[in-house]
Protein backbone atom coordinates (compact mmCIF):
# COMPACT_ATOMS: atom_id res chain seq x y z
CA UNK A 1 0.00 0.00 0.00
CA UNK A 2 1.24 3.47 -0.67
CA UNK A 3 0.06 6.87 0.00
CA UNK A 4 -0.96 9.18 -2.53
CA UNK A 5 -3.02 12.49 -3.17
CA UNK A 6 -6.23 12.57 -4.70
CA UNK A 7 -4.13 14.43 -7.63
CA UNK A 8 -1.66 11.73 -8.32
CA UNK A 9 -4.19 8.69 -7.82
CA UNK A 10 -6.54 9.93 -10.70
CA UNK A 11 -3.37 10.88 -12.37
CA UNK A 12 -2.58 7.13 -12.79
CA UNK A 13 -5.96 6.48 -14.37
CA UNK A 14 -6.14 6.98 -18.49
CA UNK A 15 -9.08 8.05 -20.71
CA UNK A 16 -10.98 5.07 -21.25
CA UNK A 17 -10.51 3.36 -18.53
CA UNK A 18 -12.66 1.23 -16.80
CA UNK A 19 -13.44 1.78 -13.31
CA UNK A 20 -15.81 0.29 -10.43
CA UNK A 21 -16.95 2.91 -7.87
CA UNK A 22 -18.50 2.26 -4.59
CA UNK A 23 -21.57 3.99 -3.68
CA UNK A 24 -25.47 3.82 -3.16
CA UNK A 25 -27.10 6.96 -4.79
CA UNK A 26 -23.82 8.79 -3.87
CA UNK A 27 -23.41 7.37 -0.46
CA UNK A 28 -19.93 5.70 0.24
CA UNK A 29 -18.89 6.84 -2.94
CA UNK A 30 -15.05 8.57 -2.86
CA UNK A 31 -16.32 12.07 -3.99
CA UNK A 32 -12.58 13.46 -3.91
CA UNK A 33 -11.80 10.63 -6.63
CA UNK A 34 -14.93 11.93 -8.83
CA UNK A 35 -13.85 15.87 -8.09
CA UNK A 36 -10.19 14.73 -9.39
CA UNK A 37 -11.80 12.42 -12.43
CA UNK A 38 -13.60 15.90 -13.52
CA UNK A 39 -10.58 18.46 -12.91
CA UNK A 40 -8.43 16.07 -14.67
CA UNK A 41 -11.27 15.81 -17.76
CA UNK A 42 -10.64 11.93 -18.29
CA UNK A 43 -13.10 11.07 -20.90
CA UNK A 44 -14.65 7.86 -22.06
CA UNK A 45 -14.75 6.29 -19.09
CA UNK A 46 -16.49 2.92 -18.52
CA UNK A 47 -18.21 2.82 -15.62
CA UNK A 48 -19.18 0.13 -13.29
CA UNK A 49 -21.27 1.44 -10.76
CA UNK A 50 -24.76 0.53 -8.97
CA UNK A 51 -26.32 3.81 -9.98
CA UNK A 52 -25.92 6.95 -11.38
CA UNK A 53 -26.66 9.19 -8.16
CA UNK A 54 -28.01 12.68 -8.67
CA UNK A 55 -26.43 15.55 -10.90
CA UNK A 56 -23.53 17.01 -9.11
CA UNK A 57 -23.18 14.01 -6.67
CA UNK A 58 -21.23 10.94 -6.37
CA UNK A 59 -20.38 9.57 -9.99
CA UNK A 60 -23.19 11.60 -11.06
CA UNK A 61 -20.49 14.19 -11.47
CA UNK A 62 -19.27 12.31 -14.63
CA UNK A 63 -22.22 12.54 -16.25
CA UNK A 64 -22.43 16.34 -15.48
CA UNK A 65 -19.67 16.67 -17.93
CA UNK A 66 -20.00 13.60 -20.59
CA UNK A 67 -17.22 11.78 -19.16
CA UNK A 68 -18.63 8.27 -19.34
CA UNK A 69 -19.06 6.41 -22.71
CA UNK A 70 -20.72 3.58 -21.21
CA UNK A 71 -22.04 1.95 -17.86
CA UNK A 72 -22.90 -1.03 -16.04
CA UNK A 73 -25.45 -0.68 -13.60
CA UNK A 74 -28.91 -1.49 -12.15
CA UNK A 75 -30.88 2.06 -11.61
CA UNK A 76 -30.16 5.49 -13.47
CA UNK A 77 -33.16 6.79 -12.74
CA UNK A 78 -32.62 9.49 -10.36
CA UNK A 79 -30.51 11.18 -12.93
CA UNK A 80 -31.94 12.85 -15.52
CA UNK A 81 -28.67 13.58 -17.00
CA UNK A 82 -27.77 9.85 -17.74
CA UNK A 83 -30.71 9.12 -18.46
CA UNK A 84 -30.81 11.37 -21.19
CA UNK A 85 -26.97 10.57 -22.23
CA UNK A 86 -28.79 6.93 -22.67
CA UNK A 87 -31.55 7.92 -24.49
CA UNK A 88 -29.86 9.92 -26.90
CA UNK A 89 -27.39 7.29 -27.53
CA UNK A 90 -24.30 9.32 -26.05
CA UNK A 91 -23.93 6.74 -23.85
CA UNK A 92 -24.43 2.79 -23.50
CA UNK A 93 -25.80 1.24 -20.61
CA UNK A 94 -26.54 -2.05 -19.33
CA UNK A 95 -29.19 -2.06 -16.72
CA UNK A 96 -29.29 -5.41 -14.98
CA UNK A 97 -30.34 -6.81 -11.52
CA UNK A 98 -28.97 -5.49 -8.56
CA UNK A 99 -28.01 -8.86 -7.14
CA UNK A 100 -26.43 -10.18 -10.23
CA UNK A 101 -24.65 -7.13 -10.11
CA UNK A 102 -23.40 -7.11 -7.39
CA UNK A 103 -22.19 -11.32 -7.52
CA UNK A 104 -20.63 -10.18 -11.11
CA UNK A 105 -18.23 -8.24 -9.02
CA UNK A 106 -17.70 -10.71 -6.62
CA UNK A 107 -16.98 -13.87 -9.10
CA UNK A 108 -14.67 -11.13 -10.56
CA UNK A 109 -12.78 -10.71 -7.36
CA UNK A 110 -13.21 -14.66 -6.40
CA UNK A 111 -11.41 -16.14 -9.37
CA UNK A 112 -15.24 -17.28 -10.65
CA UNK A 113 -16.21 -17.55 -14.39
CA UNK A 114 -19.79 -16.43 -13.12
CA UNK A 115 -22.47 -17.43 -11.48
CA UNK A 116 -25.80 -19.06 -11.77
CA UNK A 117 -29.16 -17.02 -10.55
CA UNK A 118 -32.78 -17.66 -10.74
CA UNK A 119 -33.30 -13.57 -11.61
CA UNK A 120 -33.55 -12.80 -14.94
CA UNK A 121 -34.85 -16.39 -15.85
CA UNK A 122 -38.42 -15.60 -18.58
CA UNK A 123 -37.74 -11.37 -18.43
CA UNK A 124 -35.83 -9.62 -21.08
CA UNK A 125 -33.18 -10.35 -18.74
CA UNK A 126 -32.05 -13.97 -20.49
CA UNK A 127 -31.80 -12.60 -23.45
CA UNK A 128 -28.33 -13.55 -24.96
CA UNK A 129 -27.29 -15.52 -21.65
CA UNK A 130 -26.84 -19.58 -21.51
CA UNK A 131 -29.59 -21.15 -19.65
CA UNK A 132 -28.25 -24.21 -16.64
CA UNK A 133 -30.31 -26.80 -15.11
CA UNK A 134 -29.20 -27.63 -12.04
CA UNK A 135 -31.44 -30.25 -10.01
CA UNK A 136 -34.16 -29.28 -12.36
CA UNK A 137 -34.31 -25.57 -11.87
CA UNK A 138 -33.01 -23.18 -14.69
CA UNK A 139 -30.68 -20.69 -13.43
CA UNK A 140 -28.74 -17.84 -15.91
CA UNK A 141 -25.22 -17.94 -16.54
CA UNK A 142 -24.08 -14.59 -15.47
CA UNK A 143 -20.30 -13.90 -15.99
CA UNK A 144 -17.60 -12.83 -13.57
CA UNK A 145 -17.01 -8.50 -13.86
CA UNK A 146 -14.03 -6.94 -13.56
CA UNK A 147 -12.49 -3.15 -13.44
CA UNK A 148 -8.93 -1.34 -14.15
CA UNK A 149 -9.46 0.42 -10.78
CA UNK A 150 -11.57 -0.16 -7.94
CA UNK A 151 -12.53 3.84 -6.71
CA UNK A 152 -13.55 2.54 -2.71
CA UNK A 153 -14.34 4.89 0.26
CA UNK A 154 -13.98 3.49 3.39
CA UNK A 155 -14.92 5.05 6.81
CA UNK A 156 -11.68 4.10 8.64
CA UNK A 157 -8.12 3.37 6.75
CA UNK A 158 -4.92 2.45 9.08
CA UNK A 159 -1.67 2.83 8.09
CA UNK A 160 -1.14 -0.72 6.81
CA UNK A 161 -4.60 0.01 4.32
CA UNK A 162 -6.84 -1.89 6.51
CA UNK A 163 -10.20 -0.57 5.77
CA UNK A 164 -13.64 -0.57 7.68
CA UNK A 165 -16.61 1.07 6.74
CA UNK A 166 -19.83 3.06 8.42
CA UNK A 167 -23.65 2.26 7.72
CA UNK A 168 -24.93 2.09 4.51
CA UNK A 169 -22.20 3.55 2.99
CA UNK A 170 -20.31 -0.25 2.65
CA UNK A 171 -22.37 -1.24 0.58
CA UNK A 172 -20.37 -2.55 -3.23
CA UNK A 173 -17.35 -1.50 -1.31
CA UNK A 174 -15.42 -4.37 0.46
CA UNK A 175 -17.08 -6.44 -3.13
CA UNK A 176 -15.41 -3.79 -5.34
CA UNK A 177 -12.05 -3.68 -3.31
CA UNK A 178 -11.47 -7.28 -4.46
CA UNK A 179 -12.35 -7.11 -8.49
CA UNK A 180 -10.03 -4.59 -10.11
CA UNK A 181 -6.70 -4.53 -11.39
CA UNK A 182 -5.16 -1.07 -8.98
CA UNK A 183 -7.58 -0.31 -5.80
CA UNK A 184 -7.70 3.23 -4.83
CA UNK A 185 -9.11 4.14 -1.56
CA UNK A 186 -10.69 7.22 0.52
CA UNK A 187 -11.42 7.17 3.90
CA UNK A 188 -12.89 9.96 6.17
CA UNK A 189 -10.39 8.94 9.14
CA UNK A 190 -6.62 7.50 8.70
CA UNK A 191 -5.74 6.26 11.74
CA UNK A 192 -2.81 4.17 13.70
CA UNK A 193 -2.58 0.73 12.79
CA UNK A 194 -3.81 -1.05 15.77
CA UNK A 195 -7.32 1.20 15.98
CA UNK A 196 -9.38 -1.20 13.63
CA UNK A 197 -9.19 -4.39 15.61
CA UNK A 198 -8.31 -7.51 13.75
CA UNK A 199 -11.68 -8.82 14.06
CA UNK A 200 -13.26 -5.37 12.76
CA UNK A 201 -11.20 -4.99 9.63
CA UNK A 202 -13.69 -5.66 6.29
CA UNK A 203 -11.24 -5.56 3.97
CA UNK A 204 -7.61 -6.58 4.69
CA UNK A 205 -4.67 -3.90 3.75
CA UNK A 206 -2.92 -5.99 1.40
CA UNK A 207 -6.22 -5.58 -0.85
CA UNK A 208 -5.00 -2.26 -0.83
CA UNK A 209 -2.41 -0.89 -3.45
CA UNK A 210 -3.05 3.18 -3.21
CA UNK A 211 -4.51 5.10 -0.04
CA UNK A 212 -5.57 8.76 -0.56
CA UNK A 213 -3.54 10.94 2.31
CA UNK A 214 -6.39 13.15 4.06
CA UNK A 215 -6.08 17.07 4.61
CA UNK B 1 -59.79 6.65 4.08
CA UNK B 2 -57.77 7.68 1.03
CA UNK B 3 -56.88 4.81 -1.68
CA UNK B 4 -53.43 4.52 -0.12
CA UNK B 5 -53.83 4.10 3.36
CA UNK B 6 -56.31 1.30 2.53
CA UNK B 7 -53.34 -0.38 0.48
CA UNK B 8 -51.26 0.00 3.35
CA UNK B 9 -53.48 -0.84 6.04
CA UNK B 10 -54.61 -4.03 4.46
CA UNK B 11 -50.97 -4.87 3.61
CA UNK B 12 -49.83 -4.79 7.24
CA UNK B 13 -52.17 -6.73 8.56
CA UNK B 14 -49.82 -9.87 6.91
CA UNK B 15 -47.26 -9.28 8.85
CA UNK B 16 -46.32 -11.79 11.46
CA UNK B 17 -44.53 -11.58 14.29
CA UNK B 18 -40.36 -11.33 13.62
CA UNK B 19 -40.78 -11.52 9.60
CA UNK B 20 -38.02 -9.67 7.67
CA UNK B 21 -39.50 -7.22 5.60
CA UNK B 22 -38.52 -5.44 2.21
CA UNK B 23 -40.90 -2.53 1.39
CA UNK B 24 -40.11 -0.91 -2.05
CA UNK B 25 -40.31 2.77 -2.81
CA UNK B 26 -44.03 4.34 -3.43
CA UNK B 27 -47.16 3.11 -1.85
CA UNK B 28 -45.15 -0.51 0.29
CA UNK B 29 -43.39 2.29 1.98
CA UNK B 30 -46.45 3.70 3.84
CA UNK B 31 -47.19 -0.21 5.06
CA UNK B 32 -44.41 0.41 7.97
CA UNK B 33 -47.04 3.37 9.36
CA UNK B 34 -49.29 0.89 10.02
CA UNK B 35 -47.40 -2.27 11.91
CA UNK B 36 -49.97 -3.56 14.27
CA UNK B 37 -48.89 -2.40 18.41
CA UNK B 38 -47.01 -4.67 19.86
CA UNK B 39 -45.89 -6.48 16.86
CA UNK B 40 -41.51 -6.91 15.95
CA UNK B 41 -41.15 -6.82 12.71
CA UNK B 42 -37.48 -6.27 10.79
CA UNK B 43 -37.60 -3.98 7.95
CA UNK B 44 -34.57 -4.85 5.11
CA UNK B 45 -33.29 -1.75 3.21
CA UNK B 46 -31.76 -3.44 0.23
CA UNK B 47 -28.60 -1.22 0.47
CA UNK B 48 -27.24 -3.11 3.37
CA UNK B 49 -29.64 -2.85 6.50
CA UNK B 50 -31.55 -4.52 8.78
CA UNK B 51 -33.70 -2.46 11.56
CA UNK B 52 -34.85 0.43 9.47
CA UNK B 53 -36.45 3.13 11.83
CA UNK B 54 -38.42 6.27 11.15
CA UNK B 55 -37.14 9.12 9.35
CA UNK B 56 -34.86 11.28 11.89
CA UNK B 57 -35.95 14.20 13.49
CA UNK B 58 -34.51 17.88 12.72
CA UNK B 59 -30.53 17.17 12.80
CA UNK B 60 -30.41 13.53 13.89
CA UNK B 61 -29.68 12.68 10.20
CA UNK B 62 -26.64 11.16 9.31
CA UNK B 63 -24.89 11.58 6.15
CA UNK B 64 -23.99 7.64 5.76
CA UNK B 65 -27.50 6.06 6.96
CA UNK B 66 -29.83 5.88 4.52
CA UNK B 67 -32.44 4.59 2.69
CA UNK B 68 -32.05 2.79 -0.78
CA UNK B 69 -33.26 5.95 -2.48
CA UNK B 70 -30.95 8.08 -0.83
CA UNK B 71 -32.91 9.65 2.03
CA UNK B 72 -31.55 9.95 5.41
CA UNK B 73 -33.84 7.31 7.57
CA UNK B 74 -32.76 6.04 11.10
CA UNK B 75 -31.77 2.66 12.32
CA UNK B 76 -33.45 0.80 15.41
CA UNK B 77 -31.60 -0.75 18.15
CA UNK B 78 -30.40 -4.60 17.41
CA UNK B 79 -29.96 -2.58 13.36
CA UNK B 80 -27.34 -4.73 11.32
CA UNK B 81 -25.23 -3.50 8.68
CA UNK B 82 -24.12 -5.80 5.41
CA UNK B 83 -22.23 -5.64 2.57
CA UNK B 84 -24.68 -5.77 -0.85
CA UNK B 85 -23.58 -9.38 -1.74
CA UNK B 86 -25.28 -10.22 1.91
CA UNK B 87 -27.93 -7.92 1.15
CA UNK B 88 -29.10 -9.50 -2.06
CA UNK B 89 -28.08 -12.96 -0.32
CA UNK B 90 -30.95 -12.31 1.86
CA UNK B 91 -33.05 -11.53 -0.97
CA UNK B 92 -32.42 -14.10 -3.66
CA UNK B 93 -31.54 -17.09 -0.85
CA UNK B 94 -35.10 -17.02 0.84
CA UNK B 95 -34.14 -14.98 3.79
CA UNK B 96 -36.94 -12.53 3.41
CA UNK B 97 -39.82 -13.20 4.53
CA UNK B 98 -42.02 -10.92 2.50
CA UNK B 99 -41.86 -8.06 0.11
CA UNK B 100 -43.79 -5.63 -0.70
CA UNK B 101 -43.64 -3.92 -3.83
CA UNK B 102 -45.36 -1.54 -6.41
CA UNK B 103 -46.42 -2.94 -9.49
CA UNK B 104 -47.71 -1.93 -13.07
CA UNK B 105 -49.14 -4.82 -14.23
CA UNK B 106 -50.33 -8.32 -12.97
CA UNK B 107 -52.07 -10.95 -14.66
CA UNK B 108 -54.60 -13.20 -14.08
CA UNK B 109 -51.58 -16.26 -13.63
CA UNK B 110 -50.08 -13.39 -11.03
CA UNK B 111 -46.55 -12.34 -13.00
CA UNK B 112 -46.00 -8.82 -12.16
CA UNK B 113 -44.79 -6.11 -14.64
CA UNK B 114 -42.82 -3.35 -12.38
CA UNK B 115 -39.91 -1.79 -14.01
CA UNK B 116 -40.30 -0.67 -17.67
CA UNK B 117 -42.47 0.51 -20.25
CA UNK B 118 -40.45 0.32 -23.16
CA UNK B 119 -39.71 3.72 -24.74
CA UNK B 120 -41.04 5.55 -21.82
CA UNK B 121 -39.27 4.75 -18.70
CA UNK B 122 -36.24 2.52 -18.69
CA UNK B 123 -34.96 3.43 -15.12
CA UNK B 124 -33.54 0.10 -14.39
CA UNK B 125 -35.03 -3.01 -12.72
CA UNK B 126 -32.99 -2.25 -9.48
CA UNK B 127 -33.36 -4.83 -6.92
CA UNK B 128 -36.77 -5.47 -8.05
CA UNK B 129 -36.16 -8.63 -9.98
CA UNK B 130 -34.34 -10.19 -7.17
CA UNK B 131 -37.02 -9.86 -4.72
CA UNK B 132 -39.62 -11.29 -6.95
CA UNK B 133 -37.91 -13.99 -7.78
CA UNK B 134 -36.09 -15.04 -3.76
CA UNK B 135 -38.75 -13.31 -1.02
CA UNK B 136 -40.79 -16.02 0.49
CA UNK B 137 -43.75 -14.16 -0.24
CA UNK B 138 -44.57 -11.19 -3.04
CA UNK B 139 -47.17 -9.11 -2.25
CA UNK B 140 -48.24 -6.30 -4.44
CA UNK B 141 -49.42 -2.99 -3.51
CA UNK B 142 -50.93 -0.88 -6.09
CA UNK B 143 -53.94 1.32 -7.13
CA UNK B 144 -56.80 -1.38 -8.66
CA UNK B 145 -56.68 1.10 -12.09
CA UNK B 146 -54.74 3.75 -13.29
CA UNK B 147 -56.69 6.26 -15.56
CA UNK B 148 -59.32 4.19 -15.49
CA UNK B 149 -57.47 1.53 -16.65
CA UNK B 150 -57.41 -1.78 -15.03
CA UNK B 151 -54.13 -2.81 -13.85
CA UNK B 152 -54.95 -6.39 -13.63
CA UNK B 153 -54.93 -7.49 -16.73
CA UNK B 154 -55.66 -10.57 -18.13
CA UNK B 155 -51.76 -10.99 -19.70
CA UNK B 156 -49.31 -8.71 -18.89
CA UNK B 157 -47.84 -6.25 -21.90
CA UNK B 158 -45.73 -4.76 -20.09
CA UNK B 159 -41.90 -7.05 -19.26
CA UNK B 160 -42.03 -9.24 -16.60
CA UNK B 161 -40.40 -8.75 -13.56
CA UNK B 162 -40.12 -12.11 -12.76
CA UNK B 163 -41.11 -15.58 -13.87
CA UNK B 164 -42.39 -16.16 -10.58
CA UNK B 165 -46.02 -15.23 -9.95
CA UNK B 166 -46.75 -13.06 -6.82
CA UNK B 167 -48.45 -14.42 -3.92
CA UNK B 168 -50.97 -11.58 -2.89
CA UNK B 169 -51.93 -8.38 -4.43
CA UNK B 170 -53.46 -5.66 -2.30
CA UNK B 171 -55.23 -2.69 -3.89
CA UNK B 172 -57.35 -0.05 -3.19
CA UNK B 173 -60.69 -2.16 -4.05
CA UNK B 174 -59.74 -5.43 -4.02
CA UNK B 175 -57.29 -8.65 -2.44
CA UNK B 176 -56.42 -11.33 -4.90
CA UNK B 177 -54.63 -14.41 -4.57
CA UNK B 178 -53.61 -17.07 -7.04
CA UNK B 179 -54.50 -20.10 -5.36
CA UNK B 180 -54.28 -23.34 -8.27
CA UNK B 181 -52.24 -20.39 -10.00
CA UNK B 182 -55.44 -18.53 -10.82
CA UNK B 183 -56.72 -14.94 -9.77
CA UNK B 184 -59.08 -15.26 -7.18
CA UNK B 185 -60.98 -12.39 -5.64
CA UNK B 186 -61.17 -13.04 -1.56
CA UNK B 187 -61.71 -9.54 -0.35
CA UNK B 188 -63.46 -6.29 -1.39
CA UNK B 189 -62.50 -2.40 -0.26
CA UNK B 190 -65.27 -1.16 2.78
CA UNK B 191 -68.06 -0.33 0.76
CA UNK B 192 -67.72 -1.82 -2.35
CA UNK B 193 -69.76 -5.18 -3.84
CA UNK B 194 -67.99 -7.36 -6.06
CA UNK B 195 -69.80 -6.54 -8.98
CA UNK B 196 -67.97 -3.37 -8.76
CA UNK B 197 -65.34 -4.70 -8.30
CA UNK B 198 -65.23 -6.57 -11.36
CA UNK B 199 -66.35 -3.68 -13.48
CA UNK B 200 -62.93 -2.10 -13.47
CA UNK B 201 -61.37 -5.41 -13.67
CA UNK B 202 -59.78 -6.60 -17.08
CA UNK B 203 -58.67 -10.15 -15.75
CA UNK B 204 -61.37 -12.55 -15.14
CA UNK B 205 -61.23 -13.12 -11.39
CA UNK B 206 -61.83 -16.73 -9.93
CA UNK B 207 -65.35 -16.11 -7.29
CA UNK B 208 -65.17 -18.33 -3.83
CA UNK B 209 -68.38 -18.56 -2.06
CA UNK B 210 -67.71 -16.02 0.21
CA UNK B 211 -65.92 -12.61 -0.41
CA UNK B 212 -65.72 -10.50 2.62
CA UNK B 213 -64.87 -6.81 3.21
CA UNK B 214 -61.53 -6.13 4.22
CA UNK B 215 -61.19 -4.95 7.69
CA UNK B 216 -58.36 -2.28 8.26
Amino acid sequence: MKAVSAEEAVGMIPNNARIMVGGFMGVGTPERLLDELVRQKKSGLSLISNDAATPGKGVGKLFDGGQVSSMIGTHIGLNPKAQQQMLGKKITVDLIPQGTFVERIRAGGCGLGGVLTPTGVGTLVEEGKQKIEVDGKPYLLETALRADFALVHAFLADYAGNLSYALTARNFNPVMAMAADTVIVTAEHIVPVGVIGPDHVVTPGPLVDYLVANG
Amino acid sequence: MDPQTIIARRVAKELRPGNLVNLGIGIPTLVANYVPAGLRVFFQSENGLIGTGPIPEQGMAHPLLTDAGGRPISALPGAAIFDSAISFGLIRGGHVDITVLGGLQVDVDGHLANWMIPGKMVPGMGGAMDLVTGAKRVIVAMQHAAKGKSKIVARCNLPLTSARPVDLVVTDMAVIAFPDGKATLLETAPGLTVAEVLAVTEAELALPDAIPEMTL
